[in-house]
């Protein structure tokens, strides 16, 4: 409308258009258009570069990085595995003996996935799909689980663990861990029990299936991929824990887990710098694989919900 | 065969249940799925913070811990050793500084973070689990990284730094409680420890502010943000009037979350300082009080103390959102 009074006299041929005036609206265009590539670049070096490091690091000599601290390029030719030998070996052979310390973290993961997938499985099946007593209370009592201070339940459990002589063993641990994971387990499975139409289930029921029948040949497979997600979620939270590791198995160097084993060998001033930087690559290097497999379905069974606002 | 077995069995076994529908029948199968995961987290979670409750009033060290029964002891003087301390102000101050600094930056930079990452363009789906890396990564082998990074003598950011930035002398980014930053020729205390370890919380955690506010902002129908731009709103304003408003829900709850986890952090602290340098936050002498100390009954104390205050915060917090949505209703 206001065109025709901004152009008062056009000419017959279109002449090349001026330059357009630098509004505001144009001059945040053209800025945040170019930020927006400086601020990903920004967040990109920001988390890439401490695990670039963290490699470049491990495979030094250590005489190499006090000589020069501030290279980012590592000397080709002076690259060496040897530090992923000496953190690896057992202790016996004069190595750190991160590779049994791998196969407690390994085996306290993998047994707190089974024991929290066995119980989480059908607890989020009722709470999405079954009308029981205390329904809605069973959420809220979760909620409140997922929320509260690890530290404050470390206490009584410490005590406990003391009296009954567990102190030392993995079985205490894989129990706090599933106690720890079971309510996040049962959020994220029953969002996705809830996708799934109730229409095929009750025709599962109309054709003579009773409940446990549909869960098993209809819920089951159809909440698969949700199932991995959790699973590896839990896998995650295990294999990286620290407080109740160090609260329950410090005592016992043979039943450390690897995040205990670093964060204890990491004070000692006889080992060097780079082989601990391959220890850090060797715990942090399953969980980053497991999560870029996964990392779609895990962050949908984590935020769904939170679009519904 | 087998199947058509089941469905016969099933079948015959129905008439017996006359009388249950399948109402109650599905109460009572509920009931029974969900029992394991209720017994396992009260039996781990619900009854131990009851039991630490009652531990903070009983004279427990750790050397007796089995002999003494459960009601054995009953003093209120681990509270008053606990308030008594004179540290104990100091440090219930750097946890509230810490809680509130990494709580914000990391909301700050995953809000950043997550407008950069609306719009689609070539290689998002990388960059995107890339931003995640920090908060999946163990905290153990982040942490040591970090430390190294960071180290006086041969970590790369004070190598960097003296040679970029020309600094003096190193910076003990970790171990240095109070340095100074000479800013247009004034001599700026700061705290140096306890920044660092606040900029390693933003950097940990705002993959999850992230990951969730990115997932609002992609459910934001686009109609109201076109009729705004229709209507001549800049692209800040449409942020401003349009886009943020819609993001508060979301925030506000993660704010709440992220409050509750930082106010308890002590993985994260204690790999990086060990609490020293003025980073001793209240969940660290909860660690050194069951320990080193091992008196066991003033570390439940403690912690007590540390979870009564996450409540009235909390509570706090809660209240003021209420009055704030009243008012505004």
């Amino acid at each position: 409308m206001t065109a025709p009074s901004r152009t008062d006299a056009p000419r017959r041929p279109p002449a090349p258009r001026p330059p357009r005036p630098w509004t505001r609206d144009r001059f945040e265009r053209r800025a945040f258009g170019i930020l927006r590539w400086v601020v990903i670049g920004f967040f990109l070096i920001a988390t890439l570069f401490p695990f670039y490091y963290m490699i470049m690091l491990s495979l030094r000599p250590i005489e190499d990085l006090l000589l020069r601290p501030n290279s980012l390029l590592p000397d080709l030719s002076a690259l060496t595995w040897s530090t992923y030998g000496e953190v690896l070996r057992p202790v016996e052979d004069a190595g750190q003996g991160f590779l049994s310390l791998l196969g407690n973290s390994a085996i306290v993961a993998v047994a707190s996935v089974l024991v929290a997938l066995a119980v989480a499985i059908p607890g989020a099946y009722a709470v999405s799909r079954l009308e029981f007593f205390g329904r809605r209370q069973v959420g809220t009592v979760f909620l409140l689980v997922y929320l509260f201070p690890a530290i404050v339940v470390a206490i009584p459990l410490f005590v406990l663990l003391s009296k009954l002589q567990l102190r030392g063993s993995l079985a205490g641990l894989v129990l706090v861990y599933i106690a720890q994971t079971v309510p996040v387990a049962i959020y994220m499975l029953k969002n996705y029990f809830e996708t799934i139409p109730e229409s095929v289930e009750e025709a599962g029921l109309v054709d003579g299936l009773n409940r446990l029948g549909v869960i098993r040949r209809i819920s089951l497979p159809l909440a698969m991929p949700s199932i991995m997600a959790t699973g590896i979620f839990v896998f995650m939270i295990a294999w990286n824990e620290f407080l109740f590791a160090l609260l329950f198995l410090v005592e016992r160097r043979d039943q450390w887990t690897v995040s205990l084993g670093l964060a204890q060998l990491s004070g000692s001033v006889e080992i060097p710098t780079t082989v601990l930087m391959a220890g850090s690559v060797v715990i942090t290097v399953p969980i980053v694989v497991l999560f870029f497999m996964t990392e779609r379905l895990l962050s949908e069974g984590l935020t769904s919900g939170a679009d519904k606002g | 065969m087998t199947r058509t077995k089941e469905t016969e069995s099933e079948r015959t076994r129905t008439p017996s249940r006359r009388g249950t529908t399948l109402a109650q029948r599905d109460a009572r199968s509920g009931m029974l799925l969900i029992s394991p995961a209720l017994v396992i987290v009260l039996a781990v979670v619900l009854v131990p913070l009851a039991w630490s409750v009652l531990i903070a009033f009983q004279r427990l060290r750790l050397i007796n811990v089995g002999r003494t029964g459960l009601f054995d002891n009953l003093t209120t003087a681990n509270f008053a050793r606990v308030f008594g301390s004179d540290t104990l102000w100091d440090s219930l101050v750097t946890t509230v500084v810490y809680t509130a600094g990494s709580t914000l930056l990391a909301i700050v930079l995953g809000v950043v973070a997550a407008l950069a990452l609306r719009r689609p363009f070539p290689g998002r789906g990388f960059v995107r689990a890339a931003m995640l890396i920090p908060y999946v990564a163990p905290v153990v082998a982040v942490t040591f990284v970090w430390k190294v990074l960071l180290n006086p003598e041969f970590g790369i950011v004070n190598s960097w730094g003296r040679k970029l930035f020309g600094w003096d002398d190193p910076i003990a980014f970790l171990s240095q409680a109070r340095g100074e930053i000479s800013l247009f020729g004034l001599d700026i205390p700061v705290p140096t420890a306890l920044l660092t370890v606040i900029a390693f919380e933003g950097w940990r955690y705002f993959p999850f502010i992230f990951l969730f506010v990115l997932a609002r902002l992609q459910a934001i129908p686009a109609d109201m943000e076109e009729a705004a731009t229709i209507d001549g709103a800049t692209p800040s304003q449409r942020f401003r009037y349009i886009i943020l408003p819609q993001l508060m829900p979301i925030i506000a709850v993660l704010v709440v979350l992220r409050t509750i986890w930082t106010f308890n952090e002590f993985d994260d602290i204690f790999l990086l300082t060990g609490g020293a340098a003025g980073t001793e936050v209240v969940s660290i002498r909860v660690y050194e009080l069951l320990t080193v100390q091992r008196n066991v009954g003033a570390a439940a104390a403690q912690s007590v103390f540390l979870a009564a205050v996450l409540l009235v915060l909390l509570g706090v917090y809660m209240w003021v959102l209420r009055r704030r949505a009243g008012g505004r209703s």
